[in-house]
């Protein structure tokens, strides 16, 4: 698949034959018209994210009057008392990157061994996983809790209301689809590589991490960015493993907290919605190909 | 080489456990406690067979759920798809800014739900309707997610926004997988710009139409965050005698059943439903690429 951006595509003058003149700029027009059109929500909140409560009211689409407004406001959410929002963001830090990290190390391992080992119970197990992934979220989220909650208190380790518990929740409703996708670009390492480790001595641990996972590079951002625009604007299960006023919360926790007890203030809930999409946007600005080559990759498979 | 079994065993074993515990024992559980009385407090948890079943579809809240997501799913098919690949014309065009607006047209998907939703929620309530009262547009002088009749095309408009930029690169990379030379031969042989799109363009693109149909199938069917954030399910509306939620998806029903009446099993049994139908789709998906490659 070729996605590359530099590229004039094109299908041979799909669009503006020879003929007509007026095709180029009707599209010209029109692109940026349709252009600016999507970007107004974003507009909006950046404009009254730097408005008090009552210039909203008054007019919510005229030009603030004081931009410095957009600092005092920011200021008002990071002391605000009842959501910890720096704390959020933290957190949210670290579920996303710790999640990541186990769920694209144990996958490639899972996807390897299914890959290589030919005995049937291996092709068995490949497709329980790919199997599952038709399963919604909404039939196992209660048991889920209630599971959590029974396996805690069991083994003392509270999964509930934890960065284990939700990190260990994410590997599982992660590995599926990443296992899937590995196991297809494992499919197409070839096994001479591997063969001439084993006989320059490399055990079978030994040849996976050495000489195979670096050759995994490519798959790995895809399962990073489908797994990581997930974990980190997921709502549902954070809502549920570590509850709404947890000691762990996530960003899209506390803007619901927040939205919740500062009902129809948009200066406050505009702003922090802002606040939420401007990690997301600057990672877009700087990897724009790989979030859209992993998007849409994983969206193919 | 000599595979050893065991090691093999051991590298699944970290994803298979967290499977099982997170998936498949949930799931299980999940089918079980359908048939129960289970409601989250009483810790006696008894059998009681189908009844949770029998009870949802004399439900008014649940019956008309269950219409508007099938609405707001057939809404959401034609009109993402249709933008998308309309935008996806325009991005692989020679339009000077092409890179700069399928970047933009891609973001909001990047977004998550809840957030987008506080933010349409402002916007139909607040900037839209002051747009309308200014310009005397009659149908925008109230909110378009008060009135019963007009919130789920709301929600549409927001999911299309949301997600016609992602289908567009879909369409971009099928599109420019086609080699050039068929669209210009077709182009000296005299198709003018529609024909070359009705009668090259789209029949090639067939594989990509159907992920997209079926990607916005089941995401529509299975949306949650917007419907929460934007409208929580309001506003209400009178149906079969009976107050009910009008923008109630059925993610959402599954949910509140649960959470705000504590009717655990039956949740559970709603979520059941919703899993059986959308296995149904998979199937038809899974059916329809099976055909399509004997044909190939």
């Amino acid at each position: 698949m070729n996605l590359q951006h530099t590229k004039s595509i094109s299908p041979a003058g799909l669009v503006g034959g020879k003929k007509s003149r007026a095709w180029p700029i009707i599209l010209e027009i029109g692109g940026i018209l349709l252009f600016l059109l999507f970007m107004i929500p974003f507009l909006m909140v950046l404009l009254n994210s730097a408005k008090t409560a009552k210039e909203i009211i008054f007019d919510p689409i005229a030009l603030p009057q004081n931009w410095a407004q957009i600092f005092q406001n920011i200021k008002l959410i990071f002391e605000n008392p009842t959501t910890d929002y720096i704390g959020a963001f933290f957190d949210s830090l670290i579920i996303t990157v710790l999640s990541l990290a186990v769920i694209s190390i144990f996958s490639a391992m899972c996807a390897w061994a299914l890959v290589r080992n030919k005995k049937k119970w291996s092709t068995v197990i490949f497709m329980v996983f790919v199997a599952a992934m038709v399963i919604p979220f909404q039939v196992v989220m209660f048991p889920l809790v209630r599971w959590f909650k029974i396996v805690g208190d069991f083994l003392r380790i509270p999964l509930l209301g934890s960065y284990q518990g939700i990190v260990f929740a994410y590997l599982g409703f992660g590995c599926s689809m990443s296992i899937f996708i590995l196991h297809g670009f494992i499919k197409n390492v070839p096994l001479e590589l591997e063969e001439a480790a084993t006989i320059d001595g490399c055990s079978q641990a030994r040849t996976f991490f050495s000489v195979v996972l670096p050759l995994l590079q490519p798959a790995f951002i895809t399962v990073l960015i489908l797994n990581g625009i997930w974990i980190w604007n997921d709502f549902l299960l954070p809502l549920l493993v570590l509850g709404s006023n947890g000691r762990v919360q996530t960003i899209p926790l506390a803007v619901t907290s927040f939205a919740g007890s500062y009902l129809k203030q948009w200066d406050l809930i505009l702003t922090s919605t802002l606040l939420a999409m401007l990690p997301i946007i600057v990672l877009f600005i700087f990897a724009q190909r790989y979030i859209i080559k992993g998007m849409v990759e994983g969206s193919i498979k | 080489m000599r595979r050893r079994g065991w090691i093999d065993a051991l590298f699944i074993f970290p994803c298979a456990l967290a499977f099982v515990m997170v998936i498949i024992v949930p799931f299980f559980i999940g089918i079980y406690y359908s048939m129960t009385d289970w409601n989250g407090v009483n810790p006696v948890i008894s059998w009681v067979g189908f009844i949770n079943f029998q009870g949802m579809f004399s439900q008014p809240q649940f019956i008309y759920s269950f219409l508007i997501t099938l609405m707001y799913t057939a809404i959401n098919i034609v009109f993402v798809n249709l933008v998308g690949f309309l935008l996806s014309l325009l991005a692989t065009s020679k339009v000077r800014l092409r890179n700069l607006y399928r970047a933009g047209f891609f973001v909001p998907n990047l977004i998550g739900g809840i957030v987008l939703g506080y933010i349409w929620q402002f916007l139909f309530n607040n900037v839209i309707y002051t747009l309308g009262s200014n310009l005397g547009i009659g149908f925008l002088s109230s909110s378009l997610i008060s009135k019963p009749a007009t919130v789920i095309w709301a929600m549409s408009f927001v999911n299309t926004w949301q997600y016609a930029g992602y289908i567009m690169m879909i369409y971009v990379a099928a599109i420019q997988s086609i080699s050039e030379s068929i669209m210009e031969a077709a182009s000296v042989d005299g198709a003018n710009y529609f024909t070359r799109i009705r009668k090259i363009l789209m029949p090639m693109m067939a594989n990509a139409f159907t992920i997209t149909i079926f990607l916005t199938l089941t995401t529509s069917f299975k949306q949650f965050d917007l419907n929460f954030s934007l409208t929580n399910g309001g506003p209400a509306l009178r149906f079969m005698g009976k107050a009910i939620r009008s923008s109630q998806l059925l993610a959402m029903d599954i949910y509140s059943t649960a959470n705000g009446l504590n009717r655990m099993a039956e949740a559970q049994a709603k979520a059941v439903v919703f899993f059986i139908i959308l296995v149904v789709f998979s199937l038809i998906q899974v059916y329809i690429n099976k055909r399509r490659e004997v044909e190939a």
